[in-house]
C-alpha cells in the first residue's frame, strides 16, 4: 500500500483520552501535540511547544478556558491558541502575534481527529456512520504506516458473537490510512475499521473501532480477544521489519505555512455573523458575534473591536467575554440618544444571522493579574470591559469589588452573569452627581499598597475617580481608566509646524485641521481609530516640542511627562514639535 | 581515538580552548571514574595532593589510562581541557576567608549546557517553578533591569524579584535584589543579597560540564556568607531548587540553544537571555546550540 499522504486527516487520541483539566499528549508525523479539551467541550489539537522557551505544552496547566506554560505562566487561549497574558509584565497585552500553531480538530468514531495539512474533514466511513462505535484498545506498532496497512489486510478476529468460532474475514473496504474488515462465524458478523496514525516514519498506532457495540457481558472479552490478536499482529509486523533500520525520523513534517485557523482578509478584518442577539437590560441590546470560517483571534480582558456596520459607519465596542469564551465575541450595546447611525443601526437593524466585518481585537486597557486586590468601578455601559475584567479574576481566584453606578435597577446588565461568578458586586442606583462623589471619595479612602482601580463609563465619572482616588494619595499608575469617548471641547484654535525624525519631513499645522490630517495630506499613513484622542492607537512619541494634549488616553503623569502624544487631537505649545515619525 | 579526533567529536575551537569542570574536587577517589566531555570518553582519579590526573579514554578495552588531559583545580573543583585552555575566569569571593564554599551537587540534565545557563539567569519563572520559595504568585513581574558586557563577560544588574520567604526567620515577601555573570559559554554565576549581612552577597554558580551537544552534567557551586545552615541544610535547599529546574529543562525543544531570535519568542524580561545569545553568536560558539546562520 503506498504511504498515505502527510497532510491527510488521522487520529490522533480518544475522545476519552481528553477529559476535561487534563492535557494529552500526542504525535503525529513527528509532530509533537497538545490535545486538550476545554470547559466548553471544544477539543485544542496544537504544537506541543510554547512560543516562548520551547517547554512542552503538556507539561503545563489546562485550567478550563486557557492552557498555562509551567515555566513563566503564558496562557493561550481556548480555539485561536493566541497568547492572552504574560505574567512577566502584567500591564501589557500581548502582541496578537504571538500565537502558537494550531491544528484544526474534528471528533468521530470516539477518536480525535487532526491534519498537519489545512483541508478537508476525516473520512467518512459508511459503516460507522451512525452507528453505536465501540474503541478498542490503541496499539502502538514500530513499523513504518505503509508496511502496517499491508498487514492489516491479514488480521484475522471472530465477531463479537462468537469469539471462539472459526471466522471468515473479509476486506470491506480501503481508505488512505486504514482498512475495513468483515467477519463472519456461526451466523454472526461484526464489522471492525482500523486506522492507521503514523507517529513518525517508523512508528504507528493502530486504532481500531468496531461498528457495533457488544453486549455488556461481551465487551471484555472481546476487548481481550482484540488485544490478543492485535498482539500477535504487531509481532508478526515488527519481525518483518527487523533489519530494515528505521532510520533516522524525519524531520517534523512541513506545514503549509499560509494556512491559519485564525482567517482575516487583506484589510486584516474578520467576517462574523450575528449568531444571537438578545435584551440584556433597558436599552442594552446584546449580541454574539461568531465566525464565519475557522476561530476568531485571541483577546484579553478590557479588549475592545471595531465593528464594520453595512451602513459604513466603523464603531468600537468592548467585549464581554470571559477567558476560554472563545466560540464569538460578546458585545452589550446601550443606544445613545444622539446615535449617529451607530448604536441606532445595531438596536433597529441588526438582525440574526446578518453578517458584518470585525477588526481583531485591540487592548488600550490591559488588566494586571499581579495585585491581591482590584477595583473596577463602572458607570452605566462602561460595564462591558469590566465584566470581562469580572470574569478573568474571578477565574484566577484574584480578590476583586465591582461598584456599578446606573439609573435605576432596570438599567443593570449582566447581573444573572455577575452572580456567578466570585466578584463582589456593589451596586450604586439613581445617585445624584454630589452622591456619586461621595460614594467614590468612600471606595478609595484607602489605597492599598497592592490594589489597583479600573474605571470606565461617562467622562465626569471618570473625572470624579480620579480625582477623588488623587486627592486620597493613589499614585496615577494604579488607576485606570478607559473613555467611550473624549468630553474635552476640542480647542483646535493653535497653529504650529511638525518635523517629522524619520521622514524628514516639515509640515504646518493651521488652526482648524489636526496633525493626523495634515500627515494624512501629505500621504503619511499613521494608525488611527476613534479619531477623538480616546482609543491610544494614533499614540506618537514626542522627541522635541511642548504638545498640548488634548486627549483622555494618556494619565496625568503620561501628559505632564510629554514623550508621547495622540495626534488626532492634540495640539502644540511650542512653535514646533519633532515626531517620532 | 587520537586527540585530533576527538576534535572531531567537537569541532568548536572557542569551546574546546576552555577549561571545563568534570568533578568536584572532594568526589574525586583513588579508583579511577569515567566521564564524558564534549561527546570524548575521560576519567579521571586523585593520585595524592594537590592534582588529581585526568586522561582520554581512547580505547575501550584499557580505560585506565590514555593520553593525559591538562588539569586545573579550582574552586573545589577539577577542570580539564580538550583543547589549549585560555585562563579561567576570576571570582574574588572564593578566597573570602569566612565563606562556606561547596559543591551542592553534579547533576545529570538531559538538556544542552546553554539551555541551563539561560535558566539560571531567568527571574521570570521564580513563581512558577520554585513556588514558595523563590517567588509566589501573583507577584509576577520582572521589571527593567541592565545588561552590559563588561571586559568578555556578561553581567546583569539591578535585577529585583519578589521572594515570599527571603529567609528562614523571616516573615511576609520582600524584593531580593540578584546580579548574574556570565564568564564562559557554559559557566554562570549570581550575587544575591544575602540574608544574613546586607553588606555582603552570596555567590552561587553553575558550572556545566557538557557531556554531548544534548546532555550536560550541572555542578553546582556554592560560596555563602551563613554561619547558621549545616552542609546537609545548604546542599539540600540549593538541590530542591534545581530539581525544580530540571524537570522543565528536559522539557524544552529543541535541547540545542537556538541562537537566531526569531526562533523563540524573547520579550523584555528576558533581555539577559537576549544578550547572552548574542553573545555565544559574537563569540563564535557551535557547540551545543542552533547557530542562527
Ligand atoms: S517557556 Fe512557556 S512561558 Fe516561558
Ligand atoms: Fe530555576
Amino acid at each position: 500500500m503506498p504511504t498515505p499522504p502527510d497532510t491527510a486527516w488521522y487520529p490522533v487520541a480518544r475522545s476519552d483520552d481528553a477529559p476535561a483539566r487534563h492535557i494529552f499528549h500526542g504525535q503525529l508525523l513527528s509532530q509533537e501535540l497538545a490535545v486538550w479539551r476545554a470547559d466548553d467541550g471544544f477539543v485544542n489539537v496544537w504544537q506541543n511547544r510554547c512560543l516562548h522557551r520551547g517547554v512542552r505544552l503538556t507539561v503545563g496547566d489546562n485550567d478550563g478556558g486557557e492552557l498555562v506554560c509551567r515555566y513563566h505562566g503564558w496562557r493561550y487561549a481556548n480555539r485561536s491558541g493566541g497568547c492572552t497574558y504574560i505574567p512577566a509584565h502584567p500591564a501589557d497585552a500581548p502582541a496578537q502575534t504571538i500565537c502558537n500553531t494550531v491544528f484544526p480538530s474534528v471528533e468521530r468514531f470516539g477518536l480525535i481527529w487532526t491534519t498537519l495539512g489545512s483541508d478537508g474533514e476525516p473520512p467518512l466511513v459508511d459503516t460507522l456512520e451512525g452507528a453505536s462505535e465501540f474503541g478498542l484498545r490503541p496499539l502502538p506498532v514500530n513499523a513504518p504506516a505503509d508496511v502496517v496497512l499491508d498487514h492489516l489486510g491479514s488480521y484475522r478476529f471472530a465477531p463479537a458473537g462468537a469469539l471462539t468460532g472459526d471466522p471468515a474475514v473479509r476486506v470491506a473496504g480501503i481508505g488512505d490510512a486504514s482498512i475495513e474488515l468483515v467477519s463472519t462465524a456461526d451466523g454472526h458478523e461484526s464489522a471492525a475499521v482500523f486506522f492507521v496514525q503514523p507517529v513518525d516514519a517508523a512508528r504507528c498506532v493502530i486504532r481500531g473501532v468496531l461498528a457495533a457495540t457488544p453486549g455488556e457481558a461481551l465487551a471484555i472479552p472481546v476487548l481481550r480477544h482484540h488485544n490478543h490478536r492485535l498482539s500477535v499482529l504487531r509481532d508478526r509486523i515488527e519481525s518483518s521489519v527487523v533489519g530494515h533500520p528505521p532510520g533516522a525520523s524525519p524531520a517534523p513534517a512541513a506545514r503549509a505555512d499560509e494556512r491559519s485557523v485564525v482567517p482575516a482578509d487583506r484589510a486584516g478584518l474578520h467576517h462574523v455573523r450575528v449568531g444571537r442577539r438578545w435584551d440584556e437590560a433597558d436599552g442594552i441590546v446584546g449580541f454574539a458575534l461568531e465566525p464565519i470560517e475557522g476561530q476568531l483571534p485571541a483577546f484579553q480582558p478590557g479588549a475592545h473591536i471595531d465593528v464594520h456596520l453595512p451602513n459604513g459607519l466603523v464603531r468600537q465596542y468592548s467585549l464581554t467575554n470571559g477567558p476560554g469564551q472563545t466560540r464569538h465575541y460578546l458585545l452589550a450595546v446601550k443606544r445613545e440618544p444622539q446615535s449617529s447611525g451607530g448604536s441606532s443601526y445595531l438596536h433597529e437593524s441588526l438582525a440574526e444571522g446578518d453578517e458584518l466585518h470585525v477588526s481583531a481585537p485591540r487592548n488600550n486597557f490591559p488588566l494586571r493579574r499581579d495585585v491581591t486586590r482590584t477595583l473596577l468601578i463602572a458607570g452605566g455601559i462602561g460595564i462591558t470591559p469590566l465584566v470581562s475584567m469580572a470574569h478573568a479574576l474571578s477565574h484566577a481566584g484574584l480578590e476583586h469589588e465591582l461598584h456599578y453606578f446606573a439609573r435605576g435597577p432596570e438599567h443593570l446588565a449582566f447581573a444573572t452573569e455577575i452572580d456567578r461568578l466570585s466578584t463582589r458586586l456593589i451596586t450604586h442606583l439613581g445617585l445624584s452627581p454630589e452622591a456619586t462623589g461621595v460614594a467614590l471619595r468612600t471606595m478609595v479612602a484607602d489605597p492599598g499598597p497592592d490594589t489597583q482601580i479600573y474605571v470606565c463609563g461617562p467622562g465626569p465619572l471618570i473625572q470624579a475617580t480620579r480625582d477623588a482616588a488623587a486627592a486620597a494619595g493613589w499614585p496615577d499608575q494604579a488607576v485606570h481608566f478607559e473613555y467611550f469617548a473624549n468630553p474635552t471641547v476640542l480647542d483646535q484654535s493653535s497653529s504650529f509646524e511638525v518635523s517629522l525624525a524619520r521622514s524628514a519631513l516639515t509640515v504646518s499645522v493651521p488652526a482648524g485641521r489636526t496633525i493626523l490630517e495634515v500627515l494624512r495630506d501629505h500621504g503619511i499613513a499613521v494608525p488611527a481609530s476613534c479619531q477623538q484622542g480616546a482609543c491610544g492607537t494614533c499614540s506618537t512619541r514626542v522627541l522635541e516640542g511642548e504638545p498640548a494634549h488634548q486627549d483622555v488616553y494618556l494619565n496625568d503623569s503620561e501628559h505632564r511627562a510629554g514623550d508621547a502624544m495622540m495626534i488626532c487631537v492634540s495640539r502644540s505649545h511650542s512653535d514646533r514639535l519633532v515626531l517620532d515619525i | 581515538m587520537s586527540l585530533t579526533e576527538v576534535s572531531a567529536v567537537c569541532t568548536d575551537r572557542v569551546i574546546l580552548d576552555r577549561w571545563h569542570p568534570i568533578s568536584a574536587l572532594a568526589e574525586t577517589t583513588p579508583v579511577p571514574q569515567r566521564t564524558q566531555l564534549l561527546g570524548a570518553a575521560i576519567a579521571h582519579r586523585r593520585v595524592g595532593d594537590p592534582e588529581p590526573e585526568v586522561w582520554l579514554v581512547d580505547d575501550a578495552e584499557t580505560p585506565d589510562a590514555g593520553p593525559p588531559l591538562p588539569v586545573l583545580v579550582r574552586y573545589g573543583y577539577v577542570w580539564t581541557s580538550l583543547g589549549d585552555p585560555i585562563d579561567l575566569f576570576e571570582i574574588p569571593e572564593f578566597d573570602e576567608p569566612d565563606r562556606r564554599r561547596l559543591n551542592a551537587g553534579s547533576i545529570h540534565v538531559a538538556t544542552s549546557a546553554p539551555r541551563a545557563v539561560e535558566n539560571f539567569l531567568d527571574l521570570g519563572h521564580f513563581p512558577y517553578v520554585h513556588t514558595g520559595l523563590l517567588g509566589a504568585e501573583p507577584h509576577t513581574e520582572v521589571t527593567e533591569y541592565d545588561v552590559d558586557i563588561v571586559d568578555g563577560e556578561i553581567w546583569a544588574t539591578r535585577c529585583q524579584f519578589f521572594q515570599p520567604q527571603a529567609a528562614q526567620n523571616a516573615s511576609g515577601g520582600q524584593m531580593t535584589q540578584y546580579t548574574y555573570r556570565v564568564p564562559h559559554p557554559y559557566c554562570v554565576l549570581l550575587y544575591k543579597s544575602c540574608a544574613i549581612d546586607p553588606t555582603r552577597r552570596d555567590t552561587i554558580g553553575l558550572f556545566l560540564q557538557a557531556t554531548s551537544p544534548e546532555t550536560c552534567r550541572a555542578h553546582n557551586f556554592l560560596c555563602m556568607v551563613d554561619e547558621e545552615s549545616t552542609d546537609t541544610q545548604l546542599r539540600r535547599f540549593q538541590q530542591l531548587i534545581f530539581g525544580q529546574d530540571k524537570p522543565i529543562l528536559e522539557n524544552q525543544q529543541p535541547k540545542r540553544l537556538p541562537l537566531d531570535p526569531r526562533v523563540e519568542t524573547p520579550i523584555r524580561a528576558d533581555k539577559s537571555a537576549i544578550t547572552y545569545r548574542r553573545w555565544l553568536t559574537e563569540l563564535g560558539v557551535r557547540y551545543a546550540v542552533v547557530p542562527a546562520d
